[in-house]
Formats: C-alpha cells, sequence, structure tokens
C-alpha cells in the first residue's frame, strides 16, 4: 500500500486555560489518500478545526499535542519545529478561512498579499510572482485581474475576497488544501458559487481537501469521505453514501434528522438534539454523546466504545452497534 | 488629496480666527491689566502707557486694530519686554524649543514603539509585566519630578551632565529624558494594546498561515496596522511640546518658549498671550493635517474628504 497524504494516529490535544485543561481532541484517527476531499462535520467546539490546524502547526496558544502521530506529505508533523512548520505552510498545504472579510490584510493590495505567498516559497522573481498572482486570479475566476491586483480588499465583495483567498491559498499548489467553513461568511448565492470553484480547481490541480463544516449540503455535494466529530472524538466515518443512506451512530443520525426537508409536511417541525455539548474541562468517562443519547445504555456512561467495523470504508464508536454485531456472532454460531 | 489639503488650510484659518477672538475677547474679561499692578507708577504715566500701547481704546476697535495688524502678520509690539516685537520673541526662543521637542519625540518614539511590542510579544510574561509597570510610573510620575530626581543626581552628586542651557550634546541628555518620560510612557501602553488587538486579527492568522515568520509578521503585517493610535497621539503632542515646556525650561534654564507663555500670563502681556496661542493653535492645526495625510498614507481605507 502506498503512503497516505495525511495519516492521524490517535490525536490528543488540549488547551491548557487557567481554568483548567480543555481536553479539545481525545485519540483522532484519521486519513487521507492523495486527491480525495474529506468532510469533516460536527457542532462547535466538536475538534473539527482543531485538528485540521494541527496539520498545519496553527494551534493557537495555550493548545498543546498531548499525544499521537501526525505524518503528512513525508513529514512528521508531531515533532516538527516552528521553522519546518514555515516551509510547509502556504506550499505545501494552505488555509482558507471562514471571514473571507476579515482574513485580508486591509492596508496591502491585493497583488502583494498574493505575490507574498510566492515569493516566500519559490525562487520566481518578483515579475515573475506578479504575472504568476495574474494567473492565480483569472484561475479563481476574477476578471479584469490585472486591475484587480492594485485594489485593496475592502473594494472587493465578500465572495470576491474569498476567491482571493483561495488564490492566495493555490499560490504554491498546495497537496492539501484546508477549508475552514469557506462559505459560511458568505451569502447562499456566492456560497454555491465558491463551492463550485472548489471542485472545478480540485478536478484541474488535482490537490485534496479538507472540508470542515457544519453544513450538511455542503459535504453532501463536495465530499466523498465524512467523518463526524464530536467532543473531539470522530464518533462516524465512511463515505458519503454510507454517512447520509445509513448513518449508525446516534449523533449522525441526529444530525441528518435535524435537516431541514424540501418535501415535508408544513407542520412538520425539526427535529433537534436535545441536550448541551459537553464540558470538554470535565469530559464523562464513556461515549461523550451519552448524555444527550436517547438510547443511552449503563455502559455508556462508563466506557468509551470501541470501533465497529461496518465496511471497509465504515466505522462508528458506539455500545450498540457493539451489542448488535455480539448477537448477530451469537446467532451464527 | 491637493484638493482635501487646501480644504483643510482654509478651515485651519478659520479656526485660527476664532481662537485668536475667543482669546482677544477672554483677556480682556479678565480684570486688571498690563500697567495696572506696578505700584510705583503714577496714574499719569499709567495713562501715558495705555494711551501709547492703544489700551485706551474702546473693546471692538483694539479688536479690529489688532485683527487687521495679525492679518499683515504683525502681532506688535510686546507690552512688558520693551522695544521688542512679539515675532521677534517668538521667533529666537522657538527654534530652542523646537530643537528639544524634536529631540525628546524622536526618542519617545525611538522607545516606546519597541517596548511596546516587546511588551505585547510577551504577553503575561515576566518581561510584560515589568515594562507595565515602567509605564504606569512614566504616566503617574510629573516631569518636575523627574527633572529634580535627575538634576540631584546626575548633575548635584555625580557631576556627569551639564546642569544648565542646550549648549552641548551631553546638556540634552537630561532635558531631553524629562520631557520624554511621559510620552515614552504613553507610546509604550498604546502600542501594547493596539498590537495586542491587532496580532488577535485574522489577517495575521492568514500570515502565519502563508508561512512568514514571526519577524514578517510583526515588521510588515502586524506594526502598520496597529501604528495609527500611536501616530494621532504622537501628532498634537509634537505641536504642544514645540511650543515649549514651562517645567523643565525653567529647571533647566533653557532659554525656550515655554516660559512665555506662563510669564505672558501673569503679566498681562496683551500682546504675547495672543502670540504665543495663535503659535501654539496653528502648530495643533498642522499637526493635525499631517496625521490625516499619514492615515491616508498607511491605511487606505481612510477617505479624506
Amino acid at each position: 500500500m502506498s503512503e497516505k497524504l495525511l495519516e492521524i494516529k490517535d490525536e490528543r490535544l488540549s488547551f491548557f486555560t487557567p481554568a483548567g485543561e480543555v481536553k479539545a481532541l481525545n485519540g483522532v484517527t484519521l486519513s487521507m489518500d492523495e486527491g480525495e476531499v474529506l468532510g469533516i462535520v460536527g457542532e462547535s467546539g466538536s475538534g473539527k478545526s482543531v485538528t485540521a490546524y494541527s496539520v498545519m502547526g496553527l494551534t493557537a496558544y495555550p493548545g498543546r499535542l498531548i499525544g499521537g502521530t501526525i505524518r503528512f506529505n513525508g513529514h512528521q508533523i508531531d515533532t516538527m519545529t516552528e521553522k519546518e512548520f514555515r516551509k510547509i505552510r502556504g506550499n505545501e498545504v494552505s488555509i482558507i478561512f471562514q471571514d473571507p472579510m476579515t482574513s485580508l490584510n486591509p492596508v496591502y493590495s491585493i497583488g502583494n498579499q498574493i505575490e507574498e505567498s510566492i515569493l516566500l516559497h519559490t525562487d520566481k522573481t518578483k515579475a515573475e510572482a506578479k504575472e504568476r498572482s495574474k494567473e492565480l486570479l483569472e484561475l479563481v475566476g476574477i476578471n479584469e485581474p490585472e486591475k484587480r491586483l492594485k485594489q485593496y480588499p475592502h473594494e472587493l465583495s465578500g465572495g470576491m475576497r474569498q476567491r482571493v483567498m483561495i488564490a492566495i491559498a493555490l499560490a504554491c499548489e498546495p497537496k492539501l488544501l484546508i477549508a475552514d467553513e469557506p462559505t459560511t461568511a458568505l451569502d447562499v448565492t456566492i456560497q454555491a458559487q465558491i463551492l463550485e470553484l472548489m471542485q472545478e480547481l480540485r478536478k484541474k490541480l488535482g490537490m485534496s481537501i479538507i472540508m470542515i463544516t457544519h453544513d450538511l449540503g455542503v459535504v453532501a455535494s463536495m465530499c466523498e469521505k465524512i467523518a463526524v466529530m464530536y467532543a473531539g472524538h470522530i464518533v462516524e466515518y465512511g463515505t458519503a453514501d454510507e454517512i447520509f443512506y445509513s448513518p449508525k451512530h446516534e449523533y449522525t443520525k441526529g444530525l441528518i434528522k435535524s435537516i431541514p426537508k424540501l418535501n415535508a409536511e408544513e407542520k412538520e417541525r425539526l427535529v433537534p438534539i436535545e441536550g448541551q455539548p459537553v464540558d470538554l474541562l470535565n469530559p464523562p468517562a464513556g461515549c461523550p454523546f451519552a448524555p444527550r443519547c436517547a438510547s443511552c445504555m449503563k455502559i455508556c456512561l462508563r466506557e468509551m466504545p470501541p470501533k465497529t467495523e461496518l465496511s471497509d470504508t465504515h466505522y462508528s464508536h458506539c455500545w450498540l452497534l457493539q451489542k448488535e454485531e455480539f448477537e448477530k456472532g451469537g446467532a451464527e454460531e | 488629496m491637493g484638493k482635501y489639503i487646501i480644504k483643510r488650510v482654509a478651515l485651519g484659518l478659520l479656526s485660527i480666527f476664532i481662537v485668536a477672538t475667543i482669546t482677544f475677547c477672554l483677556m480682556n474679561l479678565v480684570p486688571g491689566g498690563p500697567f495696572v499692578a506696578e505700584k510705583s507708577i503714577s496714574k499719569a504715566a499709567q495713562e501715558a502707557l495705555n494711551a501709547k500701547y492703544g489700551l485706551d481704546k474702546p473693546f471692538l476697535q483694539r479688536y479690529l486694530t489688532y485683527m487687521s495688524d495679525l492679518l499683515k502678520g504683525d502681532m506688535g509690539l510686546s507690552l512688558k519686554q520693551r522695544g521688542r516685537t512679539v515675532s521677534d520673541i517668538i521667533f529666537s526662543k522657538l527654534p530652542v524649543s523646537m530643537r528639544l521637542a524634536g529631540v525628546a519625540v524622536a526618542v519617545s518614539l525611538l522607545v516606546g514603539i519597541p517596548l511596546g511590542c516587546l511588551s505585547a510579544y510577551n504577553r503575561g510574561k515576566l518581561a510584560d509585566n515589568f515594562i507595565i509597570v515602567l509605564a504606569t510610573c512614566g504616566i503617574a510620575i510629573p516631569s518636575f519630578i523627574t527633572s529634580v530626581i535627575l538634576l540631584y543626581t546626575f548633575g548635584s552628586k555625580l557631576q556627569l551632565l551639564p546642569t544648565i542651557g542646550l549648549n552641548t550634546l551631553s546638556s540634552y541628555i537630561m532635558p531631553v529624558t524629562a520631557l520624554s518620560v511621559y510620552p515614552t510612557a504613553y507610546i509604550t501602553r498604546l502600542m501594547r494594546s493596539s498590537l495586542l488587538d491587532v496580532m488577535g486579527q485574522d489577517y495575521i492568522r492568514t500570515a502565519r498561515a502563508k508561512g512568514l515568520g514571526n519577524f514578517k509578521i510583526l515588521f510588515k503585517h502586524a506594526i502598520r496596522n496597529a501604528i495609527l493610535p500611536v501616530i494621532t497621539y504622537v501628532g498634537p503632542m509634537l505641536a504642544s511640546l514645540m511650543t515649549g515646556s514651562f517645567v523643565v525650561e525653567k529647571i533647566f534654564t533653557i532659554p525656550g518658549l515655554g516660559r512665555e507663555f506662563v510669564s505672558a500670563i501673569t503679566n498681562r502681556d496683551y500682546t504675547m498671550i495672543m502670540g504665543t496661542t495663535i503659535l501654539l493653535a496653528t502648530f495643533i492645526i498642522i499637526a493635525n493635517v499631517i496625521v490625516d495625510i499619514l492615515y491616508k498614507i498607511i491605511d487606505p481605507r481612510i477617505n479624506l474628504k
């Protein structure tokens, strides 16, 4: 088997705050092939962004990796120094942030900010970098690139700025593009345009994408594989079809049930997931979802459920599945 | 930009006119006059003096005469320093104060900005706490205390530095230090809070994600955004320092303009009061225009209209 582009094993990461240790990631295991699009979904604070940021060494202070290994494109990420990170950031792995309105520096021109990345990671001269910036703007569908290069962020619309962010991210043709809720801050028509653009660019450039979002519609349209995160765990992982048509974890089922349907009866109510997200300062001993789970059993509160393999590509962590497996096994004997 | 400057100059002239008018009125409302308090002068001599300087004329006439002279660039004779015109006095003393202020402001910026950055970069650590304590002291201690301590230590006890005047390079050290303690401390605090704010912005995270080093992030992306409050503060501060500091000039016996401000008022030297007030107003207006232009250069979002 050839080496995976990204391989995270049992990653544990905590934020050491004055109030105590906030356990943001509690053993995340994940792998990605080259050219694959992975969606990470989950509610706020579930660890989606933290997982992706740790690949770039962008974990915010006071967060610290406390266990596990991360390999990316032949680099051992978990032992990398800040200086080594700088070589791969913006070069082999890039990121697009949620809010394009604030992600660009207001006092520098668009051209300056794109060229900066190119000049940093390649041997191109200033003129060549400018030429490349123009190409990049054309690539992300911005008209009159020559004029735009001279403009400042405040002179562009939100969708346009997100396109510029994508151009910056693609400047050095990264192997992996992390998109951290790239469409959340945009209005619906622009969202669709940006997603379409990302699909198109992926086909053209063949890079892998990690799509972080809490919008299930976005993952459904973009991603081949989906990881569902809850309280710093990947509770279910599978192909888009497996997650959407046969969700196994109670949390995933809840998420899918909570999507508004177009063909719903007029008076049908949306089904929310009851309860509050867990407090990561004092995470529960067992399954983190147990306190909110309608089918919670005694063991769920005591022990973390082990992995249940449902197919080559589909797995989940849930005691209910373990129970089913056990009963099925018993029947076969 | 050109249009904007012309507009600002016109507005500035209007402001100066208003300042001059208000000062002229207030000055005349205050009881007493330049020659009233001196008992040795006889009534006849007093009247003769009043007549000589036009003080016997009605208020409105005096105001109109002064304003039309001012338009011609004539600020009149000093009432107390016999035979010298106001512009004479101002232009002989202004260069001294300006030199001192220029050096003091340069020192404040050169020390305050790096200290503020250092403090923000080491937020919550020992260096940060140390700088914050120093800056708080710098803001709290008035310049006459600093001056006296410096004078006592380096001038009198150690006899390292000259205590009088501004004749040698080393004679600048003490007055400049005394003058720049407060602005340095203030700039340090401004820079620290503004930089902390900027370092938390999304575009700094973008810069990190591009693979830029800390040095480049600080100097290219952070400082340019964080420096605006400092510039806002420095403009008017420079203007008021250039017109002299009464305390520091008095303590170090520097022949600057600062003393003239205070003595003009206590002496009721009407023309001198007008001259110094108009000078200060002009400087502040010029400084503000320069600050606005710098704003535009630093931040393209700012629209000068």
